[in-house]
């Protein structure tokens, strides 16, 4: 069964891209919450926009990674543990931005909404940068031994690369992010960020695109070349559209550009998921680093049966939120009060 | 890190690697698990709750739904944010395990994502935001799907944690586990015993927390002379117009709520006692040195210890003396009957030395522990009082569910403040009892992090030491670094938890449903609740 090790390579490359499609617009905005809103109303348009469905899309990555675990744990186990110091960093804004994203209309304490803008805006920035990071790492190569254990200290993946692939994610975030929000709001957030796509774009994209032909010149095929021709195609669809303002059109070419630019670098890279720098005799392939076979036919039967229905309900939950928050949509933030007798209680508080 | 390596009984390095790893599995495991069992246990309440309010259309259902449904969102937020750590954590600090079970292992995990974890976070959005939008049982659906998700994602995680008591289902072929029997997996038997036994501790702990905060607020309307009682002691509900809140029906939904949280922690400890009793009897079978330790017994026999003393520190059963016993219970807990042996330390011991080798193999993957003795005795001071607190916590929440249901029998509880602060405080019982059940069951498994189970109820050589499992590309720095860092958000984010819990509290049903009792003017939603069209304004946005 020497097809189901590429079937999966093909799974997690998909998980992978729908996680950085899905989220990434999330984390685009609450980087640009932080960055880009310019009073509280605007920042709450912005993470309402969001609201409804931003957990959704964080369990694509929960789902890429316990899917590369199960059907390859070996790439799982030395990718995870040598970039062990960025994704700590990446947990830890993870969990600062979820909670944020809670518990941040809760109080109306300008110090409480200002410190839960700070966990959302650096937190989605930090795990856009480790991700981004970690993904670029694994095309380009790490450096592991035999047994796939990292050689050489905590910082050893700190390379030119890991910066590139850092800034490409947060870069794609971000233009990804602006052009939802001009999307999914209306009012004064719509027309920053209608105004910002097509000026940021061409500057946050370079990086992604940086990567992308970094690892077609070291392991390009013709598919691959084709598919990143496509993307950039795409690119440029999208950069359009987002100067005539054409929002829907302009966020459909931003996101086939990613979606084509991940398929692109992942075509290239195949069948390797970790090279190793250290001796190609050690590179984690598909073939080496794979489960066997009754698990990988036990997980395509799993997914093939769940995906559909995840992203047929994930749809739909789109839909029932499809309308464009606005200012006016939001009911005034109020604090809570203790329900007690303040005569009766002279003693409380 | 620059600290000159010192010798310390586990290894050379002073930041030994397995030992801060550990550690950090533990704090992060049980942290993660105060806010799970809150998120599956209430997440069913609300539900309910829920059901009713549909069904009856009484609104003091509605209100209950309301106010339990915030106190669940802020929890239930925790535990997702410190799930990803436990994903994450196999493969940062444990990547040897990961090796050696990922043919098994990952697949509960990734079936937790696809069948379960997205089923979860999508249809909680929907709940969330689809109060007046979505169709009124279509909005109750949403939630039941929301609360089956968690439900079936603990059974996977479950799955996976099973499969490391009693590992099942696989082939050893050279040397790792590789799976050939997904059902059997899915089937494990101590799995089947695990899964009902926390969710039934899971809902005692939402039952207990039903039952404190509800006190507590009938507590305040006496105080702030609302509520009166009669010449018999029979409530008379009163207003207070002038309380945002506090009107007559607010009674009703704490009464209510108490009784339905005394109920729950009553029937959810009687759910654990049973099944924790199979899971004792499997456990005799699967993992008898973890029994044995439990009762810190160094002899065969047939007493249960209530109470031992000695140094169970010692490491050595010789040196503790149990006080207390209740003949026979040990073998009715092992075995079902009042006379079977349940056998001892000093006679397993020799039988692990002699099946598993009285040192640690010579190989690279034990770093400096190699060839060191292998001490398969776990640490008793844990397993005898992990087992202990948990029965005792679990029992001491049913018992003040029983005195709940007694003192409000007339419709309101006493004046008493301390009273009030108990049942405030036993709020944290249950969640003592899962945590030391969880500290038990795996502390008990050591030396072990994949159990030795012999044919035919396991497979011959499927065990893996957990000196084993650790990293060895990762350095104790590091983990430190991660230990330091989590440990200091999980520290924020629970005081920042527990502060807004306190505050909605507090606020009572006027914090979450102030609409209901602000000024009446034009701009009042829906009393029914169905989809408004009339009105623009978001029933609820961050």
């Amino acid at each position: 069964m020497d097809a189901l090790p590429i079937v999966w390579f093909v799974a997690i490359a998909v998980l992978w891209t729908g996680y950085i499609l899905l989220e990434g617009f999330d984390l685009g905005v609450g980087m640009h919450m932080l960055f880009s809103a310019r009073d509280e109303k605007q920042r709450r348009v912005m993470l309402n926009a969001i609201g409804p469905v931003w957990d959704g899309n964080e369990v694509w990555l929960l789902t890429a990674g316990a899917g590369t675990f199960a059907a390859f744990p070996y790439w799982y186990a030395s990718l995870f543990s040598t970039l062990y110091i960025p994704l700590v960093l990446v947990l830890l804004g993870l969990i600062m931005r979820a909670v944020a994203i809670e518990y941040r209309g809760k109080i109306t304490a300008r110090r409480w909404t200002r410190f839960w803008d700070w966990s959302i805006g650096l937190g989605s920035a930090v795990a856009a940068f480790g991700l981004g990071a970690g993904l670029a790492l694994t095309t380009t190569g790490l450096p592991i031994d035999a047994n796939g254990d990292r050689v050489g200290g905590p910082f050893v993946w700190l390379t030119p690369v890991a910066v590139l692939g850092g800034l490409a994610l947060v870069g794609f975030c971000l233009v990804h992010g602006a052009t939802f929000l001009a999307l999914k709001t209306d009012g004064p957030v719509r027309e920053r960020m209608g105004r910002l796509v097509p000026r940021l774009a061409p500057v946050a994209l370079l990086p992604i695109a940086g990567w992308a032909i970094l690892v077609e010149v070291n392991d390009g095929k013709v598919l691959s070349w084709v598919l990143l021709l496509l993307a950039v195609a795409a690119g440029v669809v999208g950069w359009t559209m987002a100067r005539g303002r054409r929002e829907g059109w302009a966020f459909v070419g931003f996101a086939v550009f990613g979606a084509l630019g991940a398929a692109s670098i992942f075509a290239a890279v195949f069948p390797v998921v970790l090279p190793s720098t250290i001796d190609p005799a050690y590179d984690l392939t598909i073939w080496n680093a794979a489960s066997g076979a009754y698990t990988l036919t036990v997980m395509t039967w799993v997914t093939a049966v769940a995906l559909p229905f995840v992203l047929a309900y994930q749809a739909w939950s789109y839909w029932v939120f499809r309308k464009r928050i606005a200012p006016h949509h939001l009911p005034e933030a109020h604090d809570v009060v203790p329900a007690v007798r303040v005569a009766a209680a002279p003693a409380e508080r | 890190m620059t600290v000159a390596a010192a010798a310390t009984p586990g290894g050379g390095d002073p930041l030994d690697p397995l030992e801060i790893a550990r550690w950090q599995f533990g704090i992060t495991t049980v942290y993660h698990f105060m806010m799970v069992p809150l998120t599956l246990g209430l997440g069913l309440l609300v539900a309910i709750l829920h059901t009713m309010w549909v069904r009856t259309g009484d609104e003091k259902w509605l209100r209950m739904t309301k106010f339990w449904g915030k106190l669940y969102l802020v929890n239930f937020i925790m535990g997702v944010a410190t799930g990803i750590v436990q994903e994450f954590q196999f493969g940062m600090a444990w990547s040897e395990y990961s090796r050696f079970v990922g043919d098994v292992f990952g697949a509960p995990l990734a079936m937790e994502g696809l069948l379960a974890f997205f089923v979860e976070s999508t249809f909680l959005g929907l709940w969330i935001f689809g109060w007046n939008r979505l169709p009124k049982r279509l909005h109750l659906a949403t939630l039941w799907l929301a609360v089956i998700g968690s439900w079936i994602s603990a059974y996977f995680i479950l799955a996976a944690n099973s499969w490391m008591q009693h590992p099942v289902g696989v082939d050893l072929v050279d040397g790792k586990p590789v799976l050939v029997d997904i059902g059997a997996v899915l089937t494990n038997n101590t799995l089947l015993a695990a899964f009902p036994h926390t969710m039934a501790g899971a809902v005692a702990v939402a039952g207990g927390f039903l039952l404190g905060i509800s006190w507590y607020h009938l507590w305040q309307r006496r105080r702030d002379g609302i509520d009166t009682v009669d010449a018999r002691g029979r409530v008379v509900v009163g207003e207070a117009p002038e309380i945002p809140g506090r009107d007559a029906a607010d009674h009703r939904v704490w009464i209510t709520s108490l009784r339905i949280g005394a109920v729950v922690a009553i029937v959810g400890f009687g759910a654990v006692a049973i099944t924790g009793d199979i899971q004792g009897k499997l456990m005799y079978e699967q993992q008898p040195l973890k029994m044995a330790a439990a009762e810190a017994a160094c002899h065969t026999g047939t007493s249960f210890s209530v109470l031992s003393i000695g140094e169970l520190g010692a490491q050595d059963c010789d040196k503790v003396t149990p006080v207390i016993e209740i003949p026979g219970l040990l073998s009715f807990l092992a075995k079902g009957d009042f006379t079977t042996d349940v056998p001892g330390i000093n006679e397993l011991i020799p039988q692990y030395e002699e099946q598993y080798g009285t040192n640690l193999p010579d190989d690279a993957l034990y770093g400096d522990r190699a060839g060191q003795a292998i001490q398969y005795l776990p640490i008793m001071e844990v397993t005898y009082w992990g087992f202990r607190i948990m029965i005792g916590f679990g029992a001491l929440a049913a018992f003040a569910g029983v005195v709940a249901l007694w003192l409000t029998r007339k419709g309101t509880v006493p004046t008493s403040k301390p009273l009030m602060q108990l049942a405030i405080f036993g709020i944290l019982a249950p969640f003592g009892a899962n945590a030391a059940g969880w500290i038990f069951t795996e502390m008990g498994r050591q030396p072990f992090v994949v159990a030795p189970n012999p044919n035919p109820s396991g497979v011959d050589g499927v065990f893996m030491f957990t000196a084993a499992a650790v990293s060895p590309g990762v350095d104790g720095g590091e983990i430190v670094f991660s230990l330091v860092s989590l440990g200091l958000v999980y520290l924020v984010l629970m005081v920042v938890e527990i502060a807004l819990i306190v505050r909605y509290t507090r606020a009572g049903v006027a914090g979450v449903m102030p609409e209901l009792f602000a000024p009446h003017d034009d701009d009042t939603p829906d009393p029914d609740g169905d989809a408004g069209d009339r009105d623009d304004v978001l029933a609820f946005a961050y």
